[in-house]
């Protein structure tokens, strides 16, 4: 169980580096989807011995929201928006990946200094769960396209999903699925504000929105 | 109780967006309102009993601020009901810039607006601090449609901004969550709501408590505005309708800053107090700098009283982290309130009116629209504290608790800062009131007249002057009592 366990959670970091490294929007986006469907799945593997009608909920709906329902409302947004496919970083790929490679080692170290607590099999989560936070925030800030900042805020919650589940396991069931539906309708008003943008300005870029601000 | 009080604005939501006909629609606006205050405040007679495993109660704090959003969303409503039958009449409106554009379906303005209400609601009663997470974050997903309500560019981008940055702030608080129910670790039996954790709080783990409290500062801060988080305020409040703005500004800013309120209990009931108390004063003082620098010279009139609202929410922390001043902090938000509601409202008049946000091109408010224009005077007055307003008094007993901790030296920058404050809004507002009509108001269409649109603020002005005269005891006791349920004294 503790390999599928290491082999998830090695899957984890490797989408964050794909999503650090990778030039086009639909790839970021299936991989993306592929860390939801994979954090989706980790509560289930962790506690196969112990499964609850509440677990296997939660996961089916954490699981279908980030494989399934965000990659098309995102793509659906692509192609309303037209042709434009590429990343257009601030920062360029290598410096990207440069960047992960520290944020993992910011990571393990944080990690390393937290108290220890939580059951012992997801302990190993915790540097991913932060690994995933900073990358998100990272992806947010150093992004041009507006879509790309929607993505680097679902890796951001993915982020924090996972840390949720390495150490917290007290927040109610309908508790969970309210963060969830927030999470959705987020992404959902998101992704009509996408269309807004690009029907009004022609374009996704946020470095374009300038017209407000204080001289 | 509890049920029908998030029950009504939620489903009178969901008729708005099935209501085909305008007039109907606005009608079940200002019923919805009305049952809503009217439940509010019988709530000051009968306590309601707490519900969904005592997730959701109303404690002193939550009547406190249940009430103030309660009021302040009647007099937006009917305002916003006038606003509305002025704004279905043209079809296209123009910008600053010349351009046309158009409004979004008044079925959806209407239906963001009642669960805006809801989500708020639900914010103030929430006793689970999830559940209290999910409120805060589903009012930033109802408000943002509201605030691209003029279909046009800047309404556009401000709206981008409050998504995302609110977005990220809170998800940060929801990091802090989990940080708070790692604090709680050892004891499984533990509930994350408020009572229960304010009770147990010794057995918190105190590391991963105050860690816990940054991520809620950051990230309720965000939301409250608090400088450096504030970057989306401005401009939220300044391209959103001038009803939305008073919201935005007199209630929402106010649930988080009790989400904030209810995370610093755990912390002083824990000993943490002076910690989380001198973040609280230092961001407090923070956001009071930076609304001062950007007041002085502001050429916007929404905009001003944007960053006004920035340094209001500065006072705020300041007070509660006082501890000594913490009856005075929310005492101060009542007045807060009320006072920056009607000023959006009246800005929203002057708009009307003159089709500009720019101080400049305004002179002569009291001549050509008496009514409005003295409104604008007054508000000038009461959100800088000058006698005989209920911030006056309010913000003279912060003074008075930072003095009674011996903190001269904070006390002489808040007065400082609200000085540089006073100054700075005196000398716009006076230019803008004085002297002959500009070219913009030269011809105003009748709508200074419009009753819908000029009793709500006046009414609300009436209250704070009625506050700064005269603080009713039953007030002050219930400011004492949400006080002392939030731990702070």
């Amino acid at each position: 169980m503790s390999f599928w366990l290491e082999s998830l959670i090695i899957l984890v970091v490797l989408c964050n580096l794909r999503v650090l490294g990778s030039s086009r929007l639909t790839a970021c986006i299936q991989t993306v989807a592929l860390q939801g469907a994979l954090l989706g799945l980790l509560p289930v593997l962790a506690h196969l011995d112990a499964l609850s009608a509440r677990l296997l909920l939660q996961a089916a709906a954490s699981t279908v929201l980030k494989a399934a329902v965000f990659p098309w409302l995102l793509n659906r947004a692509l192609r309303q928006a037209g042709l434009q496919r590429e990343v257009e970083p601030f920062v360029g790929f290598t410096a990207s990946l440069a960047a992960g490679v520290l944020f993992l080692g910011a990571a393990l170290w944080l990690a390393a200094r937290l108290p220890h607590a939580g059951p012992e099999a997801l302990s190993r989560l915790v540097p991913t769960a932060l690994f995933t936070i900073f990358v998100g925030l990272f992806v947010i800030v150093s992004r041009r396209q507006a879509v790309t900042q929607v993505l680097g805020y679902l890796v951001f919650e993915n982020g924090i999903y996972a840390f949720g589940m390495a150490f917290a396991e007290k927040q109610p069931l309908l508790v969970e699925l309210g963060i969830l539906l927030d999470v959705f309708m987020g992404v959902f008003v998101m992704g009509i504000t996408l269309f807004h943008i690009h029907r009004e300005f022609d374009h996704l870029d946020t470095d374009r929105l300038t017209a407000l601000r204080d001289s | 109780m509890i049920w029908t009080l998030l029950g009504v604005p939620l489903a009178s939501a969901a008729a708005a967006f099935a209501i085909r006909a305008d007039g109907p629609r606005r009608g079940l606006l200002l019923a919805a309102a009305l049952t809503h205050a009217a439940l509010t405040a019988a709530c000051w007679t009968i306590q309601p009993a707490p519900v969904f495993g005592g997730y959701l109660a109303l404690d002193a704090a939550g009547r406190l601020f249940l009430s103030l959003l309660s009021a302040l969303f009647l007099a937006a409503s009917f305002y916003g009901a006038g606003y509305l039958r002025a704004a279905g009449r043209t079809k296209e409106e123009e910008d600053a810039a010349g351009f046309l554009f158009a409004n979004a379906p008044e079925a959806v303005f209407t239906g963001c607006l009642l669960c805006f209400l809801g989500t708020m609601s639900l914010a103030v009663l929430s006793q689970h601090f999830g559940l209290l997470w999910v409120g805060i974050e589903a009012t930033t997903l109802c408000s943002a449609p509201l605030i691209h309500f003029h279909r046009q560019r800047r309404s556009l981008e401000a709206t981008w901004k409050y998504l995302l940055v609110c977005s990220v702030g809170i998800a940060l608080a929801l990091l802090g969550n989990f940080f708070l129910a790692v604090a709680a670790r050892q004891h499984h039996d533990l509930l994350m709501t408020v009572p229960e954790l304010v009770a147990q709080a010794g057995r918190l783990d105190k590391q991963w408590l105050k860690a816990a409290f940054l991520l809620f500062l950051v990230g309720y801060g965000t939301k409250m505005g608090l400088a450096p988080m504030h970057t989306w305020l401005p401009d939220a409040h300044s391209e959103a309708p001038s009803v939305v703005s008073a919201l935005l500004s007199g209630a929402l800013l106010n649930c988080a800053f009790l989400a904030l309120l209810r995370v610093n209990a755990v912390l002083a009931a824990a000993g943490l107090a002076d910690f989380s108390g001198e973040l609280l004063v230092g961001f407090g003082l923070l956001s009071m700098a930076v609304a001062a620098a950007f007041i002085i010279g502001q050429g916007d009139f929404k905009r001003l009283l944007a960053y006004s609202s920035v340094e209001h929410m500065g006072i705020l922390a300041f007070g509660a982290g006082l501890g000594a001043a913490a009856p005075a902090a929310l005492l101060h938000a009542v007045n807060h309130s009320l006072t920056k509601g009607f000023l959006f409202l009246t800005a929203g008049n002057l708009l009307a009116a003159s089709r500009t946000k720019s101080v400049g091109e305004i002179r002569g408010l009291l001549r050509a629209l008496p009514r409005s224009g003295a409104l604008w005077l007054v508000g000038f007055l009461a959100i800088t504290g000058s006698p005989p307003f209920g911030t006056f008094v309010s913000e003279l007993w912060i003074l008075q608790g930072a003095l009674a901790r011996h903190r001269g030296v904070l006390a002489a920058l808040y007065l400082a800062f609200l000085a540089a404050v006073f100054a700075a809004m005196a000398s716009v507002v006076l230019k803008m009131s004085q002297g002959e009509p500009s070219d913009r108001l030269k011809e105003v269409p009748g709508d200074d007249a419009d009753p819908w649109r000029f009793w709500p603020p006046a009414l609300l002005a009436a209250a704070v002057l009625v506050l700064g005269l005269w603080v009713p005891p039953p007030l002050l006791d219930a400011v004492r009592e949400a006080a002392a349920v939030l731990g702070m004294r």
